[in-house]
Order: C-alpha cells, then sequence, then structure tokens
C-alpha cells in the first residue's frame, strides 16, 4: 500500500464511515423499521488485492468506529468483520471471465454500474442479515428483524448507489 | 508439529477471522449483561466531542421551540409558587445546585447531544457527567414528560437508558385512579409505550393521562408519561394492557433535567433490610 493509496482511503474512512454515516445518516429518522448503514461502502470499494488481515483489522476499525457512535459495542464490528471475510469469496464468484486486472478497486468507474449494483446487493444483504440478527440476539422478534432487514437493505442499496453516482460523475468532468 | 504450522498458515484468514469475531461477541456480550462504562460507548472522550460539535449545530434549529418549552413551563412553575415568595435573582445564576433542606429532590440541567429512536435498544447521550454531579442511576426528565435513566457516567459526558429501550421498565399508575402498574416499550413505535399489570376491575379511559408512581427511589411522583391511547383486556386475563401515547417527542429533544431523590440511599436500605426477612 502506497502513501497514495493512504491518503485516499483515509479521506474516503473520514467521509462515508465519520461524516455520511455517523453524523448525517444515523441521524434522519427514516421510520422505525428502516435504518441505512451506507458506512460498508468504504469496505466495499477497497482494492482488490487487499485481503487477508489487513482487510480483517480495516473491517475491525470501521465497526468499532461505528459503535461507539451507536452505542453497541460490538455488534457493527462483527457484522463487518464478517463482511470482510466473505469479500474476498464474493469478488471470487462474480468476477469478470478474464478475472480482474491487477490493482483496480471494485468501483463502476472500473467494472461498470450494472456490475457494480451486484456488487453492492450481494454484499448490503450477507450485512444486513447477520448485522439486525446479532442486534436483535433472539429470535422473539423475528417478524420485525426480517421487516428491518429488508426495509433497510434496500434504503442502504439506494443510499450507495447514488453516492456513487455522484463520486463517479465527479470523476469525469475533471 | 509442522503439520500444525502449515494448517495455520493455510487457514490464516479464517483463524484471524475467528479471533476477531469472537472479541466483538465478548464486547456483545459482556456489554449486555454488566452495563458497565465501557472504552466503546459514546461516553468516551473521542465520539462525545465529536457529537457534541455536531449536536451544537443542530441545537441552534431548535433554539425557538426550547425557549417556547421553557417558558411555558416557567409560567406553570411561577403559578404554584406560593404569592409572597419573591426570588432573588442572584439565586438564579447560583449554579452550586444547593437544594433546601425540606426538598427531596435535586435537579441537574443538561443538553442532549446525541439520541435515536429507531433501534431496539436506544441511548442518549448528555454533555453533564461526574463533574456535574451527575450519577449513574438518576432519573432523566424533560419538560414535557420522562426521557429515561442513567446508566453510565464520565467526567463530562454521560449515557441515558432511554424509555424507547426495550431494556427499560418504569412503575407508572394512571392520574386519575391511582392503580398502578409497569410501563415498558414493545419496540414497534417511538410515540406510544406499554403500560401492563392495570388489574381489570380498574376504570380507565381514553385521554387520560399516565404518570410516575413515585414507588421507585427514581422519579418523582406525577411525572407525565403520556396518555392512554386505547386498552385491551385479553379474554381470561385479569389485566389491562394499555398503549400509552408519549407525551415527550423523542425525535426532538434537545434539554433535559437529572433528578435524584436525595434519601433514595436511605429508601434503598430500608427496603433491602425489609426483603431480608
Amino acid at each position: 500500500m502506497n502513501i497514495n493509496y493512504l491518503s485516499k482511503y483515509l479521506f474516503s474512512f473520514i467521509l462515508y464511515v465519520l461524516l455520511f454515516q455517523a453524523l448525517i445518516i444515523s441521524n434522519i429518522n427514516f421510520g422505525v423499521y428502516i435504518t441505512p448503514y451506507i458506512y460498508i461502502l468504504f469496505i466495499l470499494i477497497l482494492p482488490i488485492e487487499i485481503a487477508g488481515i489487513l482487510l480483517l483489522l480495516l473491517c475491525l476499525l470501521t465497526g468499532l468506529t461505528i459503535d461507539m457512535f451507536q452505542n453497541s459495542p460490538g455488534v457493527h464490528a462483527s457484522a463487518t468483520l464478517f463482511l470482510g471475510f466473505m469479500r474476498p469469496f464474493i469478488l471470487k464468484s462474480i468476477a469478470p471471465r478474464d478475472g480482474f486486472e491487477p490493482g483496480i478497486s471494485p468501483t463502476p468507474a472500473y467494472l461498470g454500474f450494472a456490475w457494480f449494483f451486484k456488487y453492492v446487493i450481494i454484499c448490503t444483504i450477507l450485512h444486513h442479515i447477520f448485522l439486525f440478527m446479532v442486534e436483535a440476539f433472539s429470535f422473539v422478534n423475528i417478524g420485525n428483524t426480517l421487516i428491518n432487514m429488508v426495509l433497510s437493505s434496500i434504503a442502504t442499496v439506494c443510499f450507495i448507489m447514488i453516492i456513487r453516482l455522484f463520486a463517479s460523475s465527479n470523476k469525469k468532468r475533471k | 508439529m509442522g503439520e500444525v504450522i502449515r494448517f495455520i498458515q493455510k487457514q490464516k484468514f479464517l483463524l484471524f477471522f475467528l479471533i476477531f469475531e469472537s472479541f466483538s461477541f465478548y464486547l456483545i456480550v459482556n456489554y449486555n449483561q454488566t452495563q458497565k462504562e465501557t472504552f466503546f460507548s459514546s461516553s468516551n472522550r473521542f465520539a462525545a466531542t465529536v457529537l457534541e460539535i455536531s449536536g451544537n449545530t443542530r441545537g441552534y434549529f431548535f433554539l425557538k421551540k426550547a425557549n417556547d418549552e421553557l417558558s411555558r413551563e416557567n409560567a406553570y412553575l411561577k403559578t404554584l409558587l406560593p404569592e409572597q415568595s419573591v426570588i432573588n435573582i442572584d439565586d438564579l445564576f447560583d449554579f452550586s445546585y444547593e437544594t433546601p433542606e425540606n426538598s427531596n429532590y435535586t435537579y441537574i440541567p443538561a443538553k442532549v447531544i446525541n439520541n435515536s429512536i429507531n433501534k431496539s435498544n436506544n441511548y442518549i447521550t448528555l454533555n453533564s457527567g461526574e463533574n456535574h454531579n451527575v450519577k449513574a442511576g438518576m432519573g432523566v426528565i424533560s419538560p414535557r414528560g420522562l426521557v429515561g435513566i442513567v446508566s453510565n457516567v464520565s467526567s463530562h459526558y454521560a449515557t441515558v437508558l432511554s424509555l424507547l429501550n426495550t431494556k427499560f421498565r418504569v412503575s407508572a399508575k394512571l392520574r386519575d385512579s391511582d392503580y398502578f402498574g409497569s410501563l415498558s416499550w414493545d419496540g414497534k413505535s417511538y410515540r406510544q409505550v406499554v403500560l401492563s399489570e392495570i388489574p381489570a376491575h380498574a376504570p380507565v379511559h381514553i385521554g387520560e393521562a399516565v404518570v410516575t408512581s413515585g414507588y421507585s427511589a427514581i422519579f418523582p411522583e406525577g411525572i407525565l408519561i403520556g396518555i392512554v391511547e386505547n386498552f385491551i383486556i385479553e379474554e381470561g386475563e385479569g389485566f389491562y394492557t394499555i398503549k400509552v401515547k408519549l407525551s415527550v417527542d423523542f425525535k426532538n429533544l434537545n434539554y433535559v433535567t437529572t433528578v435524584e431523590k436525595i434519601t433514595a440511599d436511605e429508601q434503598h436500605e430500608l427496603e433491602n433490610i425489609t426483603y431480608e426477612y
């Protein structure tokens, strides 16, 4: 990881995890059932070759940061770790026919919007299933938990796609 | 031995995932059991500072409403005062919070810097802590009614177990008939809580006020919680299940007051002795 990467992803951490998630989205009330967690975007767009322990450490750090703001020690950390653990397998299973070019990130700029949309949906669903099950920690209110899961997943995917739409249109203008 | 090392090297990713994941679950389980001050909660310095800045900015948008609420409360409190008592203006700005001998409760003002309503366990962060004499276990009220109970304090901040938390329980009663029951949140709507254990022979009608009973040593008697929205009685059961519409708008919470019963320790001590026999 060179220094260029470091500044770029530090910026994306501050933007997505701290600013968007902790300070803006968590403070908007979408109703009891909908809570978008867009901070996973930070994990999603890390370069493809980041795998192994570095990836897991970044997931743990992201999860614990969100936990600090949400007063839920461990809940987001465990769900984000699960996402990080699954990411290499997801990328492998939906890779283009001739594999990924070396050194790219899984963003629409490199792989197109349709591919990115598929990728975001799979990751969001896995993360949210784990997250809401851990948050509820029981099967008593399973109906509520499921509604939460489905509606929040839809909201998260929508938000992530909107954010990336702006991010990539900025790049083109430059 | 060589086999084992080779296996570990091959499965490094899985191994580290399991280690980190067990650490996370340790945090989850540990925190849920004890409610002790943990580093990873928003009464810690870093998160609280960021939240305070954001809360301060947000607070400006609600100043008008907060002002309005405070002046109404002031006017109401003035009507309660005996006519001849004169307020010394200097006393109002003396923030040492000395309470007169005959008063049972101390009140400490605080500002909400973080709040949520959409989880099953909601917490509120306040900008007053140990340095302002806020202690764990104190009640939190707003001009509109009951808010929660302080769960953790650090030197400058406190986290509050919100009324909108499935772990929250408080003893409440119907204001008109004095029948009391137990109040809790079912996790469904942020405008509604459930009052149970009111016996079936009690007269209940829609629109009746529900207030704190004052039996627990946390809240004074008669703090408003909400009004009866509807009530049912399951067949074969001797108790009502009453839906209570909250008087506090948790979506819009800015200034609150923490309250402590001065003689709470004495009451607990006496009750413990009694229950032992």
